[in-house]
């Protein structure tokens, strides 16, 4: 079962505001598809996990400058700038 | 189109009147395959060649490119209002290897909203229509990519695959399509959304010409640190191989009686056996728990302040990210990000993802076996014939549309589609996988299954 107050902390989790609405839809979808999700419980838990399938490990390139981006270049997507800067919302509330 | 046939137009009338006439056939096409068309360079690109001045293996060719691969100064938005202005100030490891080979990218192709979706329904530009039948879709999330293909509003295309998302509309289209081997393309410059699953790969109308794209795209890029630092080159192969049919992997009597047809064809050819792959239950689970927890931690970055969508006045911080984030998202990716946040929480974790993790062992395992006794492994790769428009309406029925090709991303292995005729007028696939690095010899049975299948 999933309440909507869980849907409601996952969606504060996630940062994504929803309504009332929106709220019921998604616990009655998050349910049916947790619970298809269930189907894991079968699984033995004595497995190595394999978070990443190539034999890689540590990969790390020479630590020297290269180019980078210009200031105009990395600020010209931002819709909020002042003095060169990314301009962003008030983090002390 | 093939590219021999592309360039016959062009010897006979041009790369610029080619062009103009593939931008005014875009313009007036009903699929709604492309987000931008890059007309003017397109054309510019035309002009070059003309004056000989474009070279390379893809030199004069038109390729469309999934709107969730960066291009420069192009707009690139992933499907989705949040990066709905976004204009990516570098280009993709293999937008720089198109360019360098010449070829003329001449828009971006429309998909799922950062690729989630087996349908292109999820698109904040609308749904792609199968250009077979324009009431049912294109397939997904490279829906665009695979349509343009087979209308020829492109000669080549690239899509990416995270679960599916190249060989779907290759079958749904009817065109060829190849999801690589992990690492073998950089993902520099794909906008990331479950990197441990996806790889960027080729779309085309015949073997030789996707072999071609993936020789220039496959190779060392130091700026992905997942790349297997190889390369890829076709070289024709006909040895008898050994081919296992996956019991798990099935579909309904429409595809699984073209899937009978055509393994009687190989048949006469190949040695064919069948092979059990008794993870593949819990492969669907496993594999959307995986992407969705990915997604929840890729897509955090999307908050209005660098790039992106923003809101006119800049609020409280949680505010502000909340708002920006509800507006910019659709209600698919919403989804996909809380649940993939769900999974990750304080005492879930080990209940979903490591567990999925674990599946991802057991699924590798059965691969392995299945590859000490056969050479390839086929399936349908669909397991039905393309959707009606809206068909899907529930989440986890859409999920379960991609049961036969989701394995193989679990795995990293690379996996191809080769339509094999058409049913009730509408294109069917065949899926064929492969080990590790084994590229070559699925396009080279690829090949021969289209060519027996064209006879």
């Amino acid at each position: 079962m999933v309440s909507v107050e869980e849907v409601y902390h996952t969606a504060e989790l996630a940062k994504i505001e929803i309504s009332e609405d929106e709220a019921e839809k998604f616990r009655k979808e998050f349910e049916s598809i947790l619970n298809y999700f269930n189907i894991l419980d079968e699984v033995e838990e004595d497995v190595e996990p394999t978070f990443q399938v190539l034999p890689l490990r540590n990969v790390f390139r020479e630590d020297e400058p290269g180019e980078c981006l210009s200031q105009d270049e990395a600020l010209k997507n931002a819709t909020h700038k002042e003095e060169g800067c990314f301009k962003g919302p008030r983090v002390v509330e | 189109m093939k590219i021999a046939e592309w360039m016959e137009k062009v010897e006979s009338h041009g790369c610029y009147d080619a062009v103009a006439e593939m931008l005014d056939r875009i313009e007036k096409s009903k699929l709604n395959a492309y987000i931008t068309v890059c007309m003017d360079q397109a054309l510019e690109m035309a002009e070059k060649y003309d004056r000989g001045e474009l070279k390379g293996r893809l030199a004069g060719v038109p390729v469309a490119v999934k709107d969730n691969i960066s291009t420069k100064d192009v707009l690139t938005t992933c499907a989705s209002k949040i990066l709905s202005n976004y204009k990516p100030v570098f280009d993709a490891h293999v937008v720089e290897k198109l360019k360098q080979e010449g070829a003329i990218i001449i828009g971006k192709a429309n998909m799922d909203e950062f690729a989630m979706g087996t349908t292109t329904e999820t698109s904040h530009y609308g749904v792609v229509r199968n250009p077979y039948d324009l009431e049912r879709v294109a397939g997904g999330s490279s829906g665009g990519s695979g349509a343009v293909i087979a209308a020829d509003e492109a000669v080549l295309s690239l899509g990416s695959d995270t679960g599916g998302s190249i060989r779907c509309p290759a079958s749904f289209c009817g065109v060829f399509g190849l999801k690589p081997t992990y690492g073998l393309v950089s993902r520099y410059g794909l906008i990331p959304y479950a990197n441990s699953l996806e790889q960027i790969g080729p779309m085309a109308d015949c073997i030789e010409d996707l072999a071609l794209l993936l020789e220039v795209i496959a190779g060392k890029d130091s700026r992905d640190s997942t790349n297997a630092g190889r390369g890829f080159k076709f070289i024709p192969d006909e040895r008898k191989l050994k081919v296992g049919i996956v019991k798990e992997m099935g579909g309904n009597d429409e595809v699984m009686g073209r899937f009978n047809e055509v393994v009687e064809v190989i048949k006469q050819h190949h040695d064919v056996g069948e092979v059990s792959m008794p993870s593949f239950k819990y492969a669907l689970a496993a594999y959307y728990i995986i992407a969705m927890s990915e997604a929840s931690s890729n897509l955090a970055r999307y908050d209005g302040v660098r790039y992106g969508f923003a809101l006119e006045k800049l609020d409280s911080w949680r505010r502000y990210f909340s708002k920006v984030r509800a507006e910019g998202f659709g209600e698919e990716v919403k989804r996909r990000i809380m649940l993939g946040s769900y999974a990750l929480s304080a005492g879930y974790y080990g209940k979903y993802y490591l567990k999925a993790q674990k599946v991802r062992t057991l699924v590798i395992r059965d691969f392995r076996k299945a590859f000490e006794q056969y050479d390839v492994l086929i399936s349908s790769t669909m397991p039905a014939l393309p959707f009606k428009i809206g068909e899907l309406a529930d989440p986890l029925t859409m999920y379960k549309a991609d049961v036969n090709t989701v394995p193989i991303n679990l795995a990293g292995l690379p996996a191809l589609s080769v339509p094999v005729g058409f049913v009730k007028k509408l294109p069917v696939g065949l899926q064929v996988i492969g080990d590790y690095f084994s590229e070559n010899t699925l396009l080279n049975f690829g090949r021969q299954v289209s060519e027996w299948w064209s006879e």
